[in-house]
């Protein structure tokens, strides 16, 4: 066996500020653009592959062993890999695991995935650190870097992309609830994870996933308990029908949970801005507070923009009053929201991070037993 | 929730000597915990009997007892000091076991002093096996089925079979109430079941067996676990075992992080580790959990729970930067952690779990050469003195790393010499998991052996194997490349030393180096954050990796490397470490930039609090030479300091120096000038000193002519050893000529030394400072044994018990001729024998030796802080101005406040068996064998001699049942002390010859049979019945016979190696014999009290201001 291909392939990465790296070729060849992300977990590359939420960005596994437990039949958090490029460092030559059906790299090709290896995976997260998110270029096609500059720079940015529209379920799908049903749940696919159905569903939610751009009449004909905003890609300052169709929830009194894109969404329902993050949170090792028990929560997290909200004082809406109910211990950023109705009954909540994990650890899967107190609670009323 | 207000002054109990098993981790855990506890404001009062500990170090508490780790004098400190609460879960198992019997014998409630970290529940959860089966069967965890390993107890062979049946096969027999695994066995079938089972019956006094599925060859990992009193949980690190169950992990190559898990699988893992944390009541603090996965099904079995810090938690605070015995500290006083801030990021909480863009890898040192006799299998019972761990970017960095920190010619794997067994026979090998096997897999792969044959033979992940597989090909590849940068680059970032490519390339190590620096290939340096560069760091806590992008930051000040010690090794372990953390202390102070460079993981120098910059880099010249580039690259470097860290890095001082690296202190020729014995013969020649007389042999024949020369017994060695390696005593010419024919090989190129060896003479260890001009005598210490056994097994005391005024004096004057003429900069260690008065020289070694802490803790004086300043330029005399040393006088001066302390050896033998199945011999000899050492503190030789004996054996007998079995030549010598033990109320009982001599000088003397006689024809037992019955307190036997290594069968092996079994104190030499006497008459006749460290260095500073 070759240590690696023979002979190596060489490849060029190049950021939108100039920054050049060489490196190998892995996965399919040919040229591929986004927005240069890093994503810190150690496990978990099936899932933040196949993460909608990925969308137009190009991975940076800052974990430097990645295939080591190949491809499996399991674990795909939706129906395709969406990351637009991936970066690692060593990529695995063999795949060990007993459910591992294929290699990663195989994965990669087949699904024309465009990656780049043998790189200095932590020389590129520091920079994007230090610089912030931007455009990248992953070519195997050509290493002349001022043409793949280039390239980057005609690249649209992240800010201001609607990205819902490319991801989200074409038809409606119901996912049935595990044991009795109990509740039904209308969750809108703004990019929506597999996982997170998953877990509405073990709690007894029959959840209906819904298209983006599903209207109220979409949403009321189900007859729902409660609603859901899935986590999904782009700039939610462009989700501007998603928002008016969670503002019309919400006036209909219909318990309310939103993940991600989808706590977004909801603070720009209650009334707040959203705003980019330098550099984003990727990653399963987040710390959180939730600021009602104290308690901290280490959290999946993999977002660019969040809610600008007060931390310290409550916000009177139409529904009610609004309150930052989680934050970020790294950084102070609003991790999560509620909303309590004139009687302090919580009627909506949502959540920057992802209870649903996968990849990540399960903290935070209380939430869905919130969801259906909430739920019950509403039906009681 | 902030820290609790409840409690003002914390009891931490350390975990005594180093023993395999149980090393220096434990004192970098407590040093972290004094450090935290007294800058929270907590009073905090230390027991450990470890003087080589840094935490023990009087500054690192408020109130510091060196004194045994029993219940009894653990008491004594409660009542002296009352404690509001007591930390025993960063002690090790020594300090759990310790809290649980003051728990179980009242003491704790009777001073009202609550327990902290774990509560007695939780711990015995954990250690209590059913009780944790039970714990873990019932946990409910969603999508996890964790489940303790099935068992069932037998009583009869066919209970036995049925039970395996159910269970399946292997299957593994653990009979009931034996001691020390006696009668426990593997079966694979019905045939080997029925044969184990049977053994396993008759050996347990209940005719009970365990019959337990075995989960040999599963996936091993590991989990640390933090948890606070607010029930927040993180997972610290995950660890991966490249060697499948059935080997101790302390025995692994282990790596971090787990490298073959998906994520559903390791939340699984973390999901149960949380589930079992709760579960076991573990409220505050760390722990460690272990996991088997079966490799076919991911079926899970928890196998055990650690309730405390552990050698693997010190591995993973290294590995990952999260200090986790420092926040395990925190959370017992009560904070949360989100109220800890993470020192690295310090803008981010501890309440995170790191995550990690580097790969480490740990390997284990084992020091079988020591213990020839002993089996070598790995089992799950562990047998490694050390580690070493190194960091990389990838695995196969990692993993090259981490073999050459070994420093092991063996360990770095060879692509050249071509493999001299066949696959098969490597496969039979590498089935036995031993310390060659992964040269027994590399060698098949070079065979072409397909990695699944390797895979099915050994369990090793096919991940781990195609790693290997990795290397071969790149080293195969860059064999038959052209020597370009690309080539080399590929060589180097798969962890290929520049020996390796030297080997593959047909050139010198050198030449590889510089045409390597020729084309501008250096390692960069990144840094361990916690949080793969996500947030900038502010420790620099660096390693090196073949990369783009270095992370070494410029500095103003001068800076000193520091070059630590390696991994732990008999004789070479942490009293090193003491030294380097003492000179990094030193030298900080003193205005330096200090910089540590080492790879053992357990140790305090290699916690990046410790210096202002930390290199977990291997201590060879390649890695040293890169560090001090880099570091050459950012700003000023004063020097590099190679005399305290032991052998390791005075090793490399004049390559060093040939490099053009400035060494600070005693310099390289100084250093060869004291090694060569030729070179050091003149020395002693030109300042009138005496060594005994030696000679060098080229053949047998020579041998023997140069010892009729001198005279027998002579001390025979090859002629380029450490720590003692080989040597040996001879009393005529047929030993003399076995030891060459079996020790040995004797070329010209390879001579043999011929030493006269001094019979009955008194050794005596000297530490001393000088500085060109003037002798500081740290301490003079005489051995307890006699001139023979190797001075780091031997105990010794300070001040000497019989050296007179003007002994001192000579010695004063001879260590001055010494350091002049060898060129001493800092310190100098010498060994004497006085023999019928005449001082002898034995050697001299111009570094910091393994009794500088010893010597510091019982003089109040910290000597290798004054040897750093000292090799950076400092005077003896102004290090006295300043008050690190005395202002007049030095370490001899007998002042009548001080201490007398002795420091004893903690030897290893109930840690090997042979092959078949019994334990190795317990003799001393000149070869070192103990793995630790324990100090006594008391106003008289009697009191501290006791407790050095109880801090090593965990106990004294003042009653009971003495064995005593005495060689022909020591009878005279022994009858005295016997009659005294006798007189003092114990009986005696003795072998046949030895009850008749006694017996002539009045002593009562019961008779006993010996092993060989068997039982007599009433049953009347033997020795060995008797000691495995419990009806001895204590062991005399000498060994008869001359020689004191080469053949194992010796009469009294077999009642030495029972002793052992039977944890029964063992004397194996006269002079033993009588401190053992006067230790049991003090403990019978005087007040033992406990004094602390502080306490003893008040007194002595109120007797020298005086």
């Amino acid at each position: 066996m070759a240590y690696q291909d023979n002979p190596p392939v060489p490849a060029l990465l190049v950021l939108e500020d100039g920054a050049a790296f060489r490196g190998l070729a892995f996965g399919a060849r040919g040229e591929a653009f986004g927005e240069a992300v890093f994503a810190t977990g150690m496990t978990g590359y099936q899932e933040t592959l196949t993460d909608p939420s990925y969308r137009r960005q190009v991975v940076i596994q800052t974990a430097p062993h990645i295939g080591n437990t190949g491809w499996n039949d399991e674990d795909n958090e939706s129906r395709r890999i969406w990351v637009a490029g991936y970066v690692v460092r060593d990529p695995s030559r063999v795949y060990s695991n007993w459910r591992a059906r294929r290699s990663l790299t195989e994965e990669l090709e087949k699904q024309g995935v465009v990656g780049i290896c043998d790189v200095d995976t932590r020389a590129l997260t520091r920079h994007l650190r230090e610089r912030g998110a931007m455009r990248v270029g992953i070519s195997t096609d050509t290493l002349d870097e001022a043409a793949l500059l280039e390239k980057v720079l005609r690249q649209p940015p992240m800010a201001g992309a609607n990205l819902v529209s490319e991801v989200t379920t074409a038809t409606a799908e119901v996912v049935p609830a595990q044991g009795e049903r109990r509740f039904k749940v209308a969750a809108i696919d703004l990019g929506i994870k597999d996982m997170s159905p998953a877990r509405m569903a073990q709690r007894g939610m029959e959840v209906h996933v819904l298209p983006a751009g599903s209207t109220l009449a979409d949403v009321m004909r189900i007859e729902p308990d409660g609603v859901f905003f899935s986590n999904g890609p782009g700039d939610p300052a462009t989700a501007d029908a998603e928002v008016e169709l969670l503002r019309q929830v919400l006036d209909r009194g219909i318990p309310f949970f939103g993940i991600c894109f989808g706590n977004q969404l909801f603070g720009r329902a209650l009334g707040f801005g959203t705003y980019k993050l330098k550099y984003g949170h990727r990653g399963i090792n987040q710390p959180v507070m939730d600021r009602t028990t104290g308690k901290v929560e280490i959290t999946a997290q993999n977002h660019g923009f969040a809610v600008a909200a007060p931390l310290d004082s409550e916000v009177e809406t139409p529904w009610g009053m609004a309150a930052v109910s989680h934050i970020c211990l790294n950084d102070d950023v609003v991790e999560g929201l509620e909303l309590r109705d004139g009687g302090g009954e919580l009627i909506g909540f949502s959540v920057q991070y992802h209870p649903e994990a996968s990849a990540g650890p399960h903290d935070s899967a209380y939430l869905f037993d919130r969801f259906a107190q909430v739920m019950e609670k509403a039906r009681h009323a | 929730m902030p820290k609790r207000l409840d409690i003002q002054s914390i009891l931490v109990i350390g975990s005594g000597p180093i023993v395999i098993g149980q090393a220096c981790e434990f004192d970098y855990s407590g040093t972290q915990a004094c450090r935290v506890l007294r800058e929270e404001g907590f009073r905090v009062v230390l027991l450990n009997s470890n003087p080589a500990t840094i935490m023990t170090d009087p500054e690192f508490a408020d109130a510091t007892y060196i004194e045994p780790i029993t219940p009894q004098y653990l008491a004594k400190v409660i009542e002296a000091e009352r404690p509001d609460a007591l930390l025993a879960t960063l002690g090790g198992q020594t300090a759990l076991n310790a809290a649980v019997a003051l728990y179980e014998d009242g003491t704790l409630a009777k001073y009202g002093v609550e327990l902290i970290g774990a509560s007695i529940e939780a711990i015995r959860a954990g250690e209590d096996r059913e009780q944790f089966k039970a714990i873990i069967d019932s946990l409910d965890v969603p999508g996890a089925n964790p489940e303790a390993a099935r068992s069932e107890i037998c009583h009869s062979v066919e209970e036995v079979l049925a039970t395996a049946d159910k269970l399946g096969y292997p299957v593994v027999v653990r009979p009931s109430f034996t001691m020390g695994g006696l009668g426990s066995g593997l079966a694979y079938d019905e045939a080997e079941l029925r044969d184990v089972a049977g053994t396993g019956l008759s050996a347990s006094p209940v005719h009970e067996v365990l019959i337990e599925e075995s989960v040999l060859g599963w996936k091993e990992y590991e989990l640390e676990v933090m948890r606070d009193r607010k029930d927040n949980v993180v997972i610290v690190c995950s660890i991966e075992n490249f060697d499948p169950m059935g080997v101790h992990t302390g025995d692994s190559i282990t790596v971090a992080p787990a490298m073959t898990l998906t994520d559903v699988e390791y939340q699984q893992l973390r999901d149960v580790g949380i589930a079992a944390i709760r579960a076991v009541g573990v409220d505050t603090g760390g722990c460690n959990i272990q996991f088997a996965i079966h490799p076919d099904t991911g079926r899970m079995i928890v196998i055990e729970m650690n309730p405390r810090v552990s050698r693997s938690s010190a591995l993973a605070s290294k590995a990952t930067g999260f200090p986790i015995a420092k926040i395990a500290a925190k959370v017992a006083v009560g904070y949360t952690l989100d109220e800890i801030p993470n020192d690295i990021t310090a803008e981010t909480p501890a309440s995170f779990e790191p995550t990690l863009d580097y790969v480490v890898v740990k390997a284990p040192r084992f020091a079988f050469e020591k213990f020839p006799t002993a089996e070598t299998t790995l089992t799950t019972h562990m047998k490694s003195v050390g580690e070493a761990m190194a960091i990389g970017r990838n695995f196969t960095e990692a993993l090259g790393k981490a073999l050459r920190s070994l420093e092991d010619s063996k360990s770095p794997l060879d692509f050249r010499r071509p493999p001299t067994r066949s696959a098969g026979e490597l496969l039979a090998s590498m089935a036995r998991p031993h310390d060659g096997r992964l040269h027994d897999i590399i060698d098949a792969l070079r065979l072409g052996v397909p990695a699944a044959e390797i895979y099915a033979a050994t369990r090793i992940d096919p991940w781990f194997i195609d790693q290997l597989q990795l290397i071969l090909d790149v080293a195969e590849h860059v064999a038959q490349a052209p020597r370009t940068g690309e080539n080399l680059l590929l060589a180097k970032k798969h962890g290929l030393s520049d020996a390796q490519v030297a080997s593959l390339w047909g050139l010198s190590e050198q030449e590889v180096r510089e045409l390597r620096w020729s084309l501008g290939l250096r390692p960069v340096f990144k840094t361990v954050d916690t949080c793969a560069a996500e947030f900038a760091a502010r420790t620099p806590y660096h390693y090196s990796s073949y990369d783009l992008q270095t992370e070494v930051a410029p500095r103003e000040k001068p800076a000193v490397l520091i070059l630590g010690s390696g991994p732990n090794r008999i004789g070479q372990g942490i009293e090193f470490d003491y030294s380097c953390v003492h000179a990094a202390m030193a030298l900080r102070e003193a205005g330096y930039e200090t910089v540590m460079v080492n790879c053992n993981p357990e140790t305090v120098s290699t916690d990046y609090d410790t210096s202002d910059r930390l290199y977990f880099e291997p201590l060879t010249l390649e890695d040293v030479l890169e560090v001090v580039h880099a570091e050459q690259q950012a700003g000023p470097v004063a020097g590099v300091i190679v005399q305290l860290g032991g052998q390791t890095p005075l090793k490399l001082a004049q390559a060093l120096k040939d490099n053009g690296v400035p060494i600070t202190g005693t310099q390289p020729e100084a250093i060869n000038l004291a090694e060569e014995r030729g070179a050091f013969g003149e020395v002693l020649a030109q300042a009138g000193l005496t060594a005994p007389q030696y000679g060098m042999a080229e053949s047998a024949q020579q041998a023997i002519e140069i010892a009729h020369g001198i005279g027998y017994p002579v001390l025979v060695r090859p002629s380029y050893v450490l720590g003692g390696r080989g040597m040996e005593i001879v009393y005529d010419d047929e030993s003399l000529t076995a030891y060459i024919r079996n020790a040995t090989q004797i070329t010209p190129d390879q001579p043999v030394l011929v030493d006269r060896f001094l019979d009955e003479a008194i050794e005596i260890d000297v530490d001393a400072l000088y500085d060109g001009r003037e002798l500081y005598l740290g301490g003079v210490m005489e051995h307890i044994e006699e001139a023979g056994i190797h001075s780091g097994d031997s105990a010794c005391a300070l001040p000497p018990i019989s050296l007179g005024s003007e002994v001192v004096d000579l010695i004063r004057e001879s260590m001055e001729k010494i350091a002049a003429g060898v060129g001493v900069c800092g310190l100098l260690n010498v060994q004497f024998a006085l023999s019928q008065d005449d001082l002898y020289v034995l050697e001299a070694n111009p570094r910091a030796s393994r009794t500088v802490p010893f010597v510091s803790k019982a003089t109040s004086t910290q000597l290798a802080k004054a040897a750093a300043r000292i090799s950076l330029g400092a005077t003896i005399a102004e290090l006295r101005a300043e008050g690190l040393l005395r202002r007049e006088g030095d370490g001899a001066r007998i002042l009548r406040g001080a201490p007398m302390a002795v420091k004893e050896a903690v030897m290893p033998f109930n840690r090997f068996r042979t092959r078949d199945g019994s334990w190795v011999d317990s003799l001393l000899g000149p070869e070192m064998k103990s793995t630790g050492e324990v100090m006594g503190l008391s106003p008289t030789f009697g009191v501290s001699y006791a407790k050095s004996q109880q801090a090593s054996y965990g106990r004294m007998p003042t009653s009971g049942t003495v064995f005593v079995s005495i060689a022909n030549r020591d009878k005279r010598h022994a009858v005295f002390p016997i009659k005294v033990l006798s007189d003092l109320g114990l009986d005696i009982l003795a072998t046949e010859g030895t009850a008749q001599v006694l017996r002539r000088h009045g002593v009562k003397v019961n008779t006993i049979r010996k092993s060989f006689q068997g039982r007599g024809p009433n049953g009347e037992p033997t020795i060995v019945d008797a000691l495995l019955a419990g009806e001895v307190d204590l062991v005399v036997n000498t060994p008869h016979g001359h020689s004191q290594g080469g053949d194992p069968r010796r009469d009294g092996w077999q009642i030495r190696s029972t002793a052992i079994l039977a944890d029964v104190p063992c004397v194996t030499n006269v002079q033993g014999l009588a401190a053992c006497v006067e230790g049991i008459d003090a403990l019978i006749r005087q007040q033992v009290e406990v004094r602390s460290l502080q306490s003893w260095n008040a007194a002595v500073e109120a007797e020298l201001e005086s």
